[in-house]
């Protein structure tokens, strides 16, 4: 059944002579070549490109994507990733005709509506996060935690203050540290209590005038709300700091609490996961931004305003922002992943996305306890839209690791859950059903994941057992890396 | 309206098992005070139909270029996208996917990736590329963070006027919070004079940044300014537009260290600035330092080949705050995009599409100071765009008419360059026909009083 001739390498596919693309032939006068441009600045010889027809091409694809699991085909319960259904709705309307195709320096006059609904946007995002102001300038989320740091690294700077510390739970994404390093600051990790919450006692010791932020994600990796991030936000702001939620997880708290109403001083949005922007295989996402009024003249240039009201309302992109970051992305961003949050929050409205929070959260509870007789969940019984339990019983007692069993789960047609992450659980399995799951799918994952763990270990290493490929070498690719296609006379070899 | 599938039975059912009454009491680690009192304040919910009556109209208050000549370039270019791009992307499997951190059920966008790479590889003449960043800006920042760390210095990093300047603004908007300074040496006869760049260079320079062609459309003396690069130890990275590699030299020929580039061009719709692609290839020996994804080759355990992400000992979710990069995403749906338009063009498709820009470019160029309003404003050769002085100085005034008459007819280059604020950034890709072009010329030359026309005969 599974194709294999056409999933060979496009290189591998290759004919010379063959196309698929043929442009209209010249309709100006064409001058030479070697009149227009120094021969020292042209290419020699054609680009080495290969060469296929469109039917090659479509069935190389099409094969290809028969290798992947998505959403649209599989139950996809990958921790702290959002796997939710991608409304089909979306896409069509994001791909319209006066929106897909405007140029990014098109003037304000000629993107009336565009600039309508991304304040629009901004407006809701704002509300959402219970913040006063938005940036939708930055591309993904760790660029929005980094465009946050920047904004705060610049509100110290006026403040004369020149503070050096960020502090990061332990249970945190490792973007926040990266983000933190990136933007100059030091970042100091703050422990969890076994409750899977912020060690107070610890805060209090790290917490000195140095700290500019504390980047906190809540609910947190462990799917746990902390119920004493007022009181963490409080003892940061007695102390001059700043606090970051890192939005990640705003599925679990969607009109049912704000980040501004706990604390937050500046946060990040996940579009592509909250609102349910397609992951596209690894990216794009985009990570708008929202903080409070004091920081908002530091946010990136241009921002979104509105002039006038009712039938006279025009928009305009600000770029009169003197004391903002600056830039940390060309053009506006990323629209395209925007106009498919806009979509989906107008299609929920303000009940329908507390609806959404309510079934994520009740989905992943009621997985939670479908789970738990099979796979302890160290900081159950209950949590918001993820939970974390751990083979580490397991592993003890039989030598069946936590990568095992979510291996194996490929087999029955499941994507595997997020495995060995957060780093303060050992054997981890972070699970995220989503709102967009029903009951019966969620039952028949338990009941698969009881089949796995009674069967003996031999089939777990082994498994998975019915993948196109299993268990890839990953030592070797690191360790001589092959990192392109060459012409087998030229073998290719990093330094290891 | 939601996707979701639970009914009030089955909510029933899943809160007796979880032992809850109610959906709220979900809620109650959350402490009291903090829950919201009130719905959100947002609009009310559209059902399906509602939404796309909303969406058209607002749609319809924009100028696309299906409806406006669109000569706007500067970094995002209105290209041909051949249908099987868009087939490619649309199959759920690739766009509903996640990144593939399970290999066993992720081989087709692991080899489409690992072919992304080659592809990039071919295009520009480097011997790796990683799995693209966020847009062509974000890839330049990050390729200058690259070269000081391979180099081992952070004192100066050197550009040009002549590179894109959101590219620039952002390097600037980075190093705010660094100690590295970003020297920008000024370029006003469109490109980068090698003598002053010689001039700039330091023992504690990273890295020399320059675009080909420039941002105002100019070819810049590329083996020279890479030549006086290295002789000053430092890294030349290159900003590059794809579609030109159809005819220019690749910067890989000419000695680029680092080459980064906007993949947008390469099947993306313009879509309002993003999402793009970033693209980054690199020598073989900075591939440990460079930042964002990569897949390898391997085998699996019967021998099979197949492909992984690889090193991935230099990202976030390993080495934290010792992390190449804070990124985590790729563009992975636009690479796949710009895959199959290389795969598509190949290299005839590459070669045609270049040349058809350069040559209406040039066209257009001819025509337009034909109308005695526009002139010439710089010497060097260029590709497919351009930059043209109003003789009137009336850039505001020109661009707006030409809205009326159907014309996105360049970019104002005012906001970032001062002096040349009476100037425009004219692109002419592929799909611009030679009626198009003269309807333009036609509509410039209409708004030129006569003594301007005379006054340019004779200048």
């Amino acid at each position: 059944m599974r194709n294999t001739r056409d999933t060979q390498l496009l290189f591998e596919l290759s004919k010379a002579g063959r196309r698929a693309v043929e442009l209209p032939a010249c309709d100006v006068p064409q001058e030479p070549i070697a009149d227009l441009i120094p021969a020292r600045l042209l290419a020699t010889c054609d680009l080495p490109l290969p060469e296929l027809t469109e039917p090659q091409l479509v069935r190389h694809y099409a094969n290809l994507s028969t290798l992947n699991m998505s959403v649209d085909t599989h139950f996809y319960p990958l921790g702290s990733c959002t796997m939710k259904y991608n409304p089909k709705r979306n896409e069509r309307l994001a791909a319209l005709p006066g929106i897909v195709d405007l140029h990014p320096y098109q003037p304000d006059e000629s993107l009336q509506g565009l600039l309508a609904l991304l304040y629009g946007l901004q407006e809701m995002l704002s509300e959402i996060a219970g913040l006063d102001a938005v940036s939708l300038q930055p591309a993904a989320g760790a660029h929005g935690e980094l465009t946050a740091l920047m904004v705060a690294a610049a509100y110290f700077r006026e403040q004369g203050e020149r503070r050096t510390k960020i502090l990061t739970p332990d249970s945190a994404h490792g973007t926040n540290p990266a983000s933190a390093s990136m933007c100059g600051f030091d970042a100091v990790t703050v422990n969890s209590t076994s409750a899977g919450f912020v060690d107070l006692e610890d805060l209090k010791q790290k917490l000195d005038d140095q700290v500019a932020v504390f980047m906190i994600t809540n609910p947190n990796t462990l799917g746990l709300f902390d119920p004493y991030v007022r009181q963490i936000a409080d003892l940061v702001h007695e102390r001059g700091g700043l606090i970051y939620l890192d939005g990640a997880n705003m599925n679990a708290i969607l009109g049912v609490t704000r980040p501004g109403d706990f604390g937050t001083d500046m946060m990040h949005y996940n579009p592509h996961k909250t609102f349910s922007g397609p992951h596209g295989g690894g990216g794009p996402g985009a990570g708008p931004i929202a903080v409070t009024a004091q920081l908002e003249p530091y946010l990136p240039s241009p921002t979104i305003v509105k002039k006038g009201n009712g039938a006279d309302a025009c928009y305009q992109l600000d770029y009169d922002r003197p004391r903002s970051i600056g830039r940390v992305r060309s053009f506006f961003g990323n629209t395209g992943v925007l106009v498919r949050a806009y979509c989906y929050i107008m299609t929920h409205g303000p009940d329908g996305l507390r609806r959404v929070a309510e079934n994520a959260v009740l989905n992943a509870n009621y997985l939670l306890s479908r789970l738990q007789p099979l796979l302890p969940v160290p900081h159950g019984p209950r949590c918001a839209h993820e939970f974390v339990a751990t083979a580490l019983t397991l592993k003890q007692q039989r030598g069946v690791t936590a990568m095992d069993v979510v291996k194996r789960l490929l087999d029955f047609g499941y994507h595997a859950p997020t495995v060995y992450f957060p780093l303060t659980v050992k054997e981890a399995i972070m699970v995220e059903p989503t709102e967009t799951e029903s009951k019966e799918t969620l039952d028949a994952f338990a009941e698969t994941l009881r089949q796995i763990v009674d069967e003996p270990p031999e089939t777990l290493h082994a498994a998975p057992l019915m993948t196109p490929v299993s268990r890839p070498d990953e030592v070797a690719a690191a360790r001589k890396p092959v990192l392109r296609w060459r012409e087998a006379e030229q073998p290719s070899q990093v330094e290891g | 309206m939601s996707y979701c599938y639970n009914t009030p039975e089955d909510q029933r059912q899943m809160l007796q098992a979880i032992g809850l009454d109610s959906l709220d009491a979900l809620f109650d680690s959350i402490p009291a005070p903090l829950r919201m009192q009130r719905a959100l304040d947002i609009p009310g919910a559209m059902g399906e139909l509602e939404l796309t009556a909303h969406l058209a109209q607002l749609a319809k208050r924009n100028a696309s270029p299906s409806e406006k000549i669109s000569f706007l370039g500067g970094g995002s270019y209105d290209h041909f996208v051949p249908a099987v791009v868009d087939y490619v992307s649309a199959r759920g499997e690739f766009y509903t996917s996640y990144t593939p951190y399970q290999p066993e059920v992720s081989q087709g966008n692991l080899q489409a990736m690992f072919e992304y790479q080659t592809l990039i590889c071919q295009l520009t003449g480097m011997e790796v590329a990683n799995q693209s960043l966020y847009d062509g800006g974000s890839a330049a920042v990050e390729a200058v963070l690259m070269a000081m760390s391979v180099q081992r210095r952070q004192g100066r990093v050197v550009t040009a006027g002549s590179v894109h300047p959101e590219y620039r603004q952002i390097i600037e908007t980075y190093f705010a919070n660094l100690k590295t300074q970003l020297v920008t040496l000024e370029t006003p006869q469109g490109t980068l004079p090698p003598a002053t760049l010689e001039a700039a260079l330091s023992d504690d320079t990273a890295c020399v940044l320059v675009q080909q062609p420039n941002f105002f459309g100019c070819l810049e003396e590329v083996e020279q300014l890479a030549e006086i690069t290295h002789r000053a130890g430092a890294l030349l990275v290159v900003v590059t537009d794809p579609i030109s590699l159809g005819i220019l030299k690749r910067p890989g020929d000419y000695g680029a260290d680092v080459v980064v580039g906007e993949g947008q061009c390469l099947g993306t719709p313009m879509q309002f600035g993003g999402p793009y692609l970033g693209i980054m290839a690199c020598r073989e020996k900075f591939v440990r330092r460079m930042p964002g994804r990569i897949a390898g080759q391997t085998v699996d355990r019967q021998g099979r080949r197949c492909w992984v992400l690889t090193l991935q000992t230099r990202e976030q979710h390993i080495r934290r705050e010792k992390a190449t990069s804070n990124i985590c995403t790729n563009q992975g749906l636009f690479a796949l995009r710009a895959s199959v338009y290389l795969a598509a063009m190949g290299p005839t498709g590459m070669r045609e599409a270049a040349r058809l820009c350069l040559q209406k470019a040039r066209y257009a160029q001819a025509q337009l100071f034909a109308s005695g309003r526009l002139e010439p404003v710089f010497a060097a050769p260029t590709f497919k765009e351009f930059v043209v002085r109003d003789r009137l100085a009336d850039v505001d005034g020109l661009l707006a008419d030409a809205l009326q008459a159907g014309f996105l007819a360049g970019v104002p280059l005012g906001r970032w360059y001062p002096q040349l604020s009476d100037c425009l950034l004219v692109s002419v890709t592929e799909k611009r026909t030679q009626a198009q072009i003269d309807a333009l010329a036609q509509f410039v030359a209409k708004t030129t009083p006569i003594k301007t026309v005379e006054h340019a005969k004779h200048a």
